[in-house]
């Protein structure tokens, strides 16, 4: 996983509340069995429909970070929409609330997801309009800076900081308790009624 | 100790550990795995040298792009065949069960995990897929993960998970004629939001939900994630144990004993709390349907769709945007919308009591001129009790294309879809933009509502046919 300490960039607008995963990435763009070539197809059908959806506007050309409203990437677990947001060269969000199976995917991918509070985020939704609107956000100190050097705190559960910080993989950290997941499994497996052997 | 719900009691049972300040160590008993979210997973243990850990805890099945055409053997698209290719060697590769085309078990994943027994109170369990809460109707604490998080079950049988919050929904009242569980939820999402229960498992409990068919249990938990939860859940009762009993992976003899037993500890103690608490009377619910591009965008078949004025500052741009893509006008009715298509099927509706209830509107019926309908069982165990019971040629002499199982026109991942500009009555869990197909519209609603609207042409309602 790519590490993320601090990022800065211009911002995108998307006023919309409860993104969901289907506008992220429609299902038909989901056949690809490796992790590559998502990237072209974000916001497929938006950005056709819409000749004004932001993400085909010229002022934002470069934006590397998305700014918008409540419950973004509700909907499927598909974490195809992460891929597609970090290969569309993403490496930020910013909402007033994300969805939670997106914020874990996002969280294992790198993709960095800051929560802030709704007049926040309503004020940066407008102000990012000007498509000039430069933000930096920095993971160890837990603040986003905005373009008048006001600076906004968020919170981050601490271990997925970590993970961030060091481009950690859950998996390895999972291994590391082999011998109590081994020893558990020993003593629960008397109360196991479910198995698919034999299926 | 505090009293502890009945979520507090499945997560407790399945922490392995838990460092201060760090995610719990969670045992994961059961992992459900199709073609569309496993390949990278299976790469990741590849490219780290891992096996899978415990392959007794998976189970395996194509139905996200599976074809529902007869001859669905073939598969046209290139990618979708490669897709369901790589699923099948990789299970191959790893000793996984799976149940593929024609083996009598494959069908939707959530339609066939209880169907096998696999299912069971108590348990955790997770797939690649939002609509894993749909086991929670047998007293499971069961969500949806993302693909890393498949590899890391695959690799160590566990995940890292932050304890829930909690959320009790009491359903109360009895349902009138024509109404059914899908409304209650539909009605529990318009109420609270598509958001509304974000980091929250919810308890379904009430008289109402006592009194509710497995089927009926598995459509309301189905939808949980509709209203951002991570899981939705009821307690084990009789009805649970009944609809247990006899299925191939149930246990049997002096095990079935030990089972219940083990199973009934799994129910919230007196005077436990929870972190929301929501009550629903449903005896004046009417058939719900909705109107927008997300399943909150609901409302009573009666009613008229809200105008930009009524709803809130911060939703008008969404709500606009809603019902320019749905093609509709704010403040009209929705009953009596024109439809060209309709759909039943999906891990929400498609399991024999949706086909049921559908056929008993059907009988004796056609639907409107013009109007497309298909029906796609949930499984081929759901297919074949239908045809045994002449289901099949009701909705067949109805003007409905019956066809195989698979998730099919719930997400347009195969061939199945509504073609642009198309609205369609669905008995699915999703009417986001393009959901059905690139610029196709998605009215949600039971089965019930979906087989009374074919029938008129229009968005309508059942009640009469009860």
């Amino acid at each position: 996983m790519d590490k993320f300490t601090k990022f800065t960039s211009r911002a995108v607008s998307l006023p919309l509340n409860d993104v969901d995963t289907d506008m992220i990435l429609p299902a038909e763009y989901l056949k690809n069995v490796s992790r590559t070539g998502f990237g072209e197809n974000l916001f497929q059908a938006l950005r056709t429909d819409d000749p004004d959806f932001p993400l085909n506007l010229e002022k934002y050309k470069g934006a590397e970070v998305l700014v918008a409203g409540n419950n973004f990437g509700c909907g499927s677990s598909r974490e195809h929409a992460v891929w597609a947001v970090v290969q569309a060269g993403f490496r930020v969000i910013i909402a007033k609330s994300f969805a939670d199976i997106f914020y874990n995917n996002g969280a294992k991918n790198g993709l960095m997801l800051v929560t802030l509070s709704a007049p926040i985020v309503d004020k940066m939704l407008l102000d990012a309009e000007s498509g000039d609107y430069e933000v930096s956000v920095d993971l160890e100190s837990q603040t986003v800076t905005l373009p008048s050097g006001e600076k906004e705190s968020f919170d981050f559960d601490p271990f997925r900081r970590h993970c961030m910080l060091g481009g950690l993989d859950d998996i390895d950290y999972i291994n590391s308790h082999k011998a109590e997941i081994d020893a558990f499994r020993q003593t629960t497996n008397p109360t196991r009624f479910s198995s698919t052997e034999g299926l | 100790m505090a009293a502890k719900n009945i979520i507090e009691k499945i997560w407790d049972a399945h922490v392995i550990s838990q460092a201060e300040g760090h995610p719990a160590i969670f045992a994961i008993d059961l992992m459900l795995i199709h073609e569309v979210t496993s390949a990278q997973a299976f790469q990741t243990l590849a490219d780290k040298g891992l096996e899978v850990f415990d392959k007794t805890r998976l189970i395996a099945t194509p139905d996200h792009i599976i074809p529902t055409r007869k001859n669905r053997l073939e598969i046209y698209d290139e990618a979708a065949k490669f897709q369901v290719k790589t699923l099948r060697d990789n299970c191959e590769r790893h000793g996984i069960a799976i149940c593929d085309v024609d083996s009598g078990r494959q069908g939707i994943v959530h339609v066939i995990g209880p169907e096998l027994g696999l299912t069971q109170p108590g348990m955790t369990i997770v797939c690649g897929d939002s609509h894993t809460s749909t086991h929670g109707a047998f007293g499971a604490l069961a969500f949806g993960i993302g693909t890393s998080e498949v590899g890391h079950v695959l690799a160590t049988g566990c995940l890292l998970q932050q304890a829930p919050k909690t959320m009790r929904v009491e359903f109360k009242g009895s349902f009138a004629k024509g109404v059914f569980a899908k409304d209650a939820i539909l009605k529990l999402i318009a109420d609270i939001g598509v958001g509304g229960a974000n980091g929250h498992v919810i308890e379904y409990c009430g008289e109402v939900v006592r009194n509710m068919s497995m089927e009926e249990r598995m459509t309301v938990c189905n939808m949980s994630i509709e209203c951002g939860a991570r899981g939705g859940l009821m307690a084990a009762d009789e009805v649970t144990f009944e609809y247990i009993k006899g299925k191939h992976a149930a246990p049997k003899g002096k095990e079935w004993d030990k089972a219940l037993e083990h199973w009934k500890q799994f129910r919230t103690a007196e005077g436990a709390s929870y972190d929301q608490e929501f009550v629903i009377d449903i005896s004046e619910l009417r058939p719900m349907v909705t109107w927008g591009t997300n399943p909150g965008h609901a409302c009573n078949i009666t009613e008229s769709i809200p105008t930009l004025a009524e709803v809130p500052d911060h939703e008008k741009k969404t709500t606009k945007r809603a019902l320019d893509y749905i093609n509709l006008q704010e403040g009209a009715p929705i009953g009596g919308t024109p439809v060209d298509w309709a759909f039943i099927g999906s891990c929400t509706n498609g399991r024999i009591e949706d086909l049921r209830i559908a056929a008993k509107v059907l009988k004796g019926n056609k639907i409107a001129a013009g109007i497309t309908f298909y029906v796609v069982p949930g499984s081929e165990q759901v297919l074949e009790q239908a045809k045994s019971e002449g289901l099949v040629e009701i909705f067949e002499e109805a003007g409905a294309d019956f066809r195989m199982p698979g998730c099919s026109m719930c997400l347009a991942m195969n061939d199945d879809k509504v073609p642009r500009g198309e609205r369609c009555i669905s008995s699915t869990n999703r009417n986001f933009m393009g959901r059905q197909g690139p610029g196709s519209r998605t009215h949600l609603a039971s089965p019930a509502t979906v087989a009374a609207s074919a029938i008129a042409g229009k968005i309508s309602s059942a009640e009469d046919y009860f």
